[in-house]
């Protein structure tokens, strides 16, 4: 007898989120074996998250701030990978986007001080976006006319991205009257991002909003456009694509505006939403992490602001029950890697089956 | 019966072999038997699991059910290796050679005889004693990227001589050949079944049916449809076996005037993939109510021609016209909206998308224009009203607009570019290898279809390796070797003869030449 893996030939949604569901109870099962295995209760444990991350309005409020980088690094990602454009540099993107927005909301108003102060948020924003799609358009431009391999660039272009941002902040922009710590000025007040519902969830900003929005356009353009189309079959086989009269080299740029300037945006919301001045801890891996979203919604925009939640969910929670359950922070980095590992492992599952083959009992 | 014409014992019986793959079933309750010093013709459409019985045969397939006799003896062929052991190989359609190694290394590959030294010199001398026993010639020094295609056979089918395999599978052996190389082939076979050898022929042409095998097995829709000796039948009846219904062979090819000019190309060179020349110096025109047909064999420069009147491959020299728009490196769409439709030779790779639907795929062409769409915006209802329009139109059998074309068969998979090339606003239809791996009733209707686009007045470029259809449908045929065309005429002259040798590189003297230069007074 021998197990064989058989490749589906249909893919069923409604079998996929049951796969992705069982996943969910075996990793949380897999995490009781290991909490149990340490003395720890785990009943009490995933309560104690789900309470730290959902349980009032302060906790979510504080999960979907943490939810909204996530979707909007996740939505870019996931447009650039619907082209199979491998954008690994939302990253650098996004702190690009952290750059002008902060470029323009330290040094604008000082030096144009009779433009209304209602003008200067929709300039980040633009500048944000603008900063994170050129920074895009680098590694798309040397893929489109060179053939230069996108992932390489866009994974070196982050680290460039991010120590530009250090050496500002520990540098040229730092803070003179911020005791010594690296950072720069705080930004003027009419430069943050207003709150969404302050009462109802504290310290949520417009982010949210803009990422919704942007994943209502996103999956419009997607899904009832011509662009989207072409993108489409530019992804799942550029030479069907090349052959129908679509340019690879014009929809790479484009693809990488769009990915880029999304990148950027998330940038700038995390920067005017929350910390309102570029320091120290502004840059916390949310280009890449919107890698993963990307993937677990399988390019889904409507999927990326879910599994953004549900990351979000995890990480806070995570937080959470090292104060209320006084567990090292490397538990619930174990339990989001066990989470990891069990719905990637089973997506296998939603395109193979598994087969047992008798044999031996056939042939004389 | 046949127990009375061979009296041997059996090289092979396969007894009541199932093979099931997800949602087919490929070979159901399968008896076929192999006698030595037969030469055995494994006939059927595609999709009838002639490739699946064979791959059973050669280990690579595990049968569902049935037993495997070799010699008398039940016999268990659970890799390549077994087979090999008990002196049964394949040589499969595309060929399994390590390019960079050199023809002796490629035989040896894989040999295990308990040697830690490897004797190269050797093993060189045995490939050219079998070269010579079964006329193979090939240099075992040579690498196998300088090879030709009939060469690289031959490599594949010394390989197995040297395991000393008895019996030998070939899976549609003569697709890549000319036909002075099929002929070459055919008394290679009968130098081995001469000796006691047997050969199966996996193969959809009668004519090959006819001309090589002592007996035919026809396979339709994985069962065994009838066993014959071939002297006892013909090809109608063959034909009539594998189908399940009468075929016709006649194709009405009406007198059309041709009009004006539609395509025209001068001096063309241009590099292939790999940077090498593909086409050296091309000239040739199309006329509206024209087939030209394009004989070679394949590898000769047919697809970079394609390619670069589509727009896919830049040209290094020379022009190329498209009615009265010049499309000499101009982006693809150019070449489209100037009128050309294009059926590629690569249908999964480039004429379709495999896990988009089949709406999708036909709306390739024309999703840019209303009705399809408006600006940006996609209509769903047009897209899925004319996806049903055209697969009613062109008799595609798929379960809905919504499934994705790699569920489809071969047939319709070709169905569906076809429909979409013709129903695109054209005025030159581009056409390669349009009935390769179609089974008869599919490549007759492609056939009607390219006869009626003749009728309508669009030219045609129409690219094959089988001489029959070029001969059958085009108005003049241009031989092409090496990037260069050896010579143009009309196709009521050619013969079988001269078209092989030109497409064997010889230039075919005067004659040739007059009409060639008469062609370009034209």
């Amino acid at each position: 007898m021998r197990l064989i893996l058989e490749k589906r030939l249909d893919i069923d949604p409604r079998r996929t989120l049951a796969i992705r569901a069982l996943a969910l109870v075996l990793a949380l099962v897999a995490g009781a074996i290991l909490l149990l295995s340490v003395g720890v209760n785990p009943f009490a444990t995933y309560w104690a998250m789900l309470v730290g991350a959902l349980g009032d309005k302060s906790a979510l409020g504080q999960t979907l701030l943490k939810a909204i980088p996530l979707m909007l690094t996740g939505l870019a990602v996931s447009v650039a990978f619907r082209m199979r454009f491998w954008n690994i540099g939302a990253e650098g993107q996004f702190a690009m986007g952290v750059f002008a927005t902060s470029l323009v909301a330290l040094f604008g108003p000082p030096a144009l001080p009779w433009l209304p102060q209602a003008l200067w948020l929709p300039l980040m924003m633009m500048a944000s976006i603008v900063a994170g799609a050129l920074w895009g358009l680098i590694p798309a431009a040397l893929k489109a006319y060179r053939d230069v391999n996108e992932i390489i660039i866009t994974l070196m272009l982050n680290y460039i991205a991010i120590g530009w941002l250090e050496y500002l902040f520990y540098g040229p922009w730092k803070n003179p009257e911020g005791f010594g710590f690296p950072g720069s000025a705080p930004f003027p007040p009419y430069t943050w991002l207003p709150m969404v519902a302050p009462d109802q969830l504290p310290r949520v900003h417009w982010g949210l909003i803009f990422a919704l929005l942007a994943t209502l356009i996103l999956w419009f353009v997607m899904s009832r456009t011509r662009w989207g189309y072409e993108i489409r079959l530019l992804g799942e086989n550029p030479n069907a694509a090349r052959y129908a009269g679509i340019s690879i080299v014009r929809n790479t740029l484009l693809i990488m505006v769009v990915s880029g300037g999304l990148a950027g945006l998330a940038g700038m919301v995390e920067i005017a939403g929350i910390a309102h001045r570029l320091q120290q801890g502004i840059m916390l891996g949310y280009g890449f992490t919107g890698i993963i979203v990307a993937w677990l919604a399988r390019l889904n925009p409507w999927g990326v602001i879910g599994v953004a939640f549900a990351l979000a969910v995890l990480l806070v929670g995570g937080n959470q029950i090292q104060i209320s359950m006084g567990l090292p922070a490397a538990v619930a980095l174990v339990l989001q890697g066990l989470l990891f590992f069990f719905v990637l492992g089973g997506d296998v599952f939603t395109q193979y089956r598994l087969r047992v083959v008798e044999e031996g009992k056939e042939l004389a | 019966m046949e127990h009375q014409l061979r009296r041997e014992t059996p090289l092979v019986e396969m007894q009541g072999v199932s093979k099931r793959f997800p949602g087919v079933l490929a070979n159901q309750n399968v008896d076929l038997v192999l006698f030595p010093g037969e030469i055995h013709a494994l006939l059927g459409e595609n999709g009838a699991g002639k490739s699946t019985l064979m791959n059973i045969l050669a280990g690579l397939y595990h049968p569902d059910e049935g037993t495997i006799r070799w010699r008398g003896k039940g016999v268990e062929l659970d890799s390549p290796r077994a087979a090999f052991e008990v002196g049964i190989g394949m040589v499969h359609q595309h060929f399994m050679l390590v390019q960079p190694l050199t023809v002796a290394e490629n035989v040896t590959l894989g040999l295990n005889d308990g040697r830690m030294i490897l004797d190269l010199e050797a093993v060189a001398e045995r490939i050219q004693l079998l070269g010579r026993r079964y006329k193979l010639r090939v240099d075992p020094n040579r690498p196998v990227w300088q090879l030709s295609v009939g060469e690289q056979q031959r490599v594949e089918i010394l390989k197995l001589l040297y395991r000393d395999v008895e019996l030998l599978i070939l899976d549609e052996p003569t697709a890549v050949l000319t036909p002075q190389e099929a002929e070459e082939l055919g008394e290679t076979l009968r130098q081995m079944t001469a000796e006691g050898k047997a050969v199966v022929l996996i193969t959809h042409k009668l004519d090959e049916v006819m001309r090589f095998s002592d007996r035919v097995t026809v396979l339709r829709d994985g069962r065994v449809a009838s066993v014959v000796e071939t002297s006892q039948t013909t090809k109608a009846e063959l034909a009539h076996e594998m189908v399940g219904r009468e075929v016709l062979f006649r194709l009405e090819r009406e007198e059309v005037q041709t009009g004006s000019l539609i395509l025209s190309l001068r001096n063309v060179h241009a590099l292939n993939k790999k940077g090498l020349p593909a086409l050296q110096g091309v000239s040739l025109d199309i006329r509206r109510g024209e087939i030209l047909g394009i004989a070679g064999v394949a590898g000769n420069g047919q697809q970079s021609l394609a390619e670069v009147i589509t727009g896919l491959r830049t040209v290094s020299e020379g022009q190329i016209w498209v009615g009265a728009t010049e499309v000499t490196n101009q982006p693809p769409l150019t070449a489209i909206e100037a009128g050309v439709s294009y059926i590629p030779a690569d249908r999964m790779g480039t004429g379709a998308v495999g896990t988009l639907s089949v709406a999708d795929n036909l709306m390739m062409k024309s999703y840019r224009r209303p009705p399809l769409s408006n600006g940006q915006l996609l209509s769903f209802d047009a897209i899925r009203g004319y996806a049903r329009y055209l697969m009613e139109s062109f008799r595609i059998a798929a379960p809905s607009p919504e499934t994705p074309v790699r569920l489809l068969s071969g047939g319709n998979l070709q169905k569906v570019i076809l429909a979409r090339e013709l129903d695109a606003e054209h005025s030159l239809l581009i056409a390669a290898y349009p009935s390769r791996g179609l089974d008869v009733g599919a490549t007759e209707m492609v056939r009607r279809h390219l006869l009626a686009q003749r009728r309508a007045g669009k030219a045609i470029l129409l690219i094959s390796e089988e001489l029959d259809e070029l001969l059958t449908l085009s108005d003049r045929i241009a031989v092409l070797y090496e990037g260069r065309i050896m010579g143009i005429f009309p196709a009521a002259e050619a013969n079988i003869e001269t078209l092989g040798l030109m497409m064997a590189g010889e230039a075919i003297g005067n004659q040739i030449d007059s009409l060639v230069k008469s062609n370009q007074q034209n």
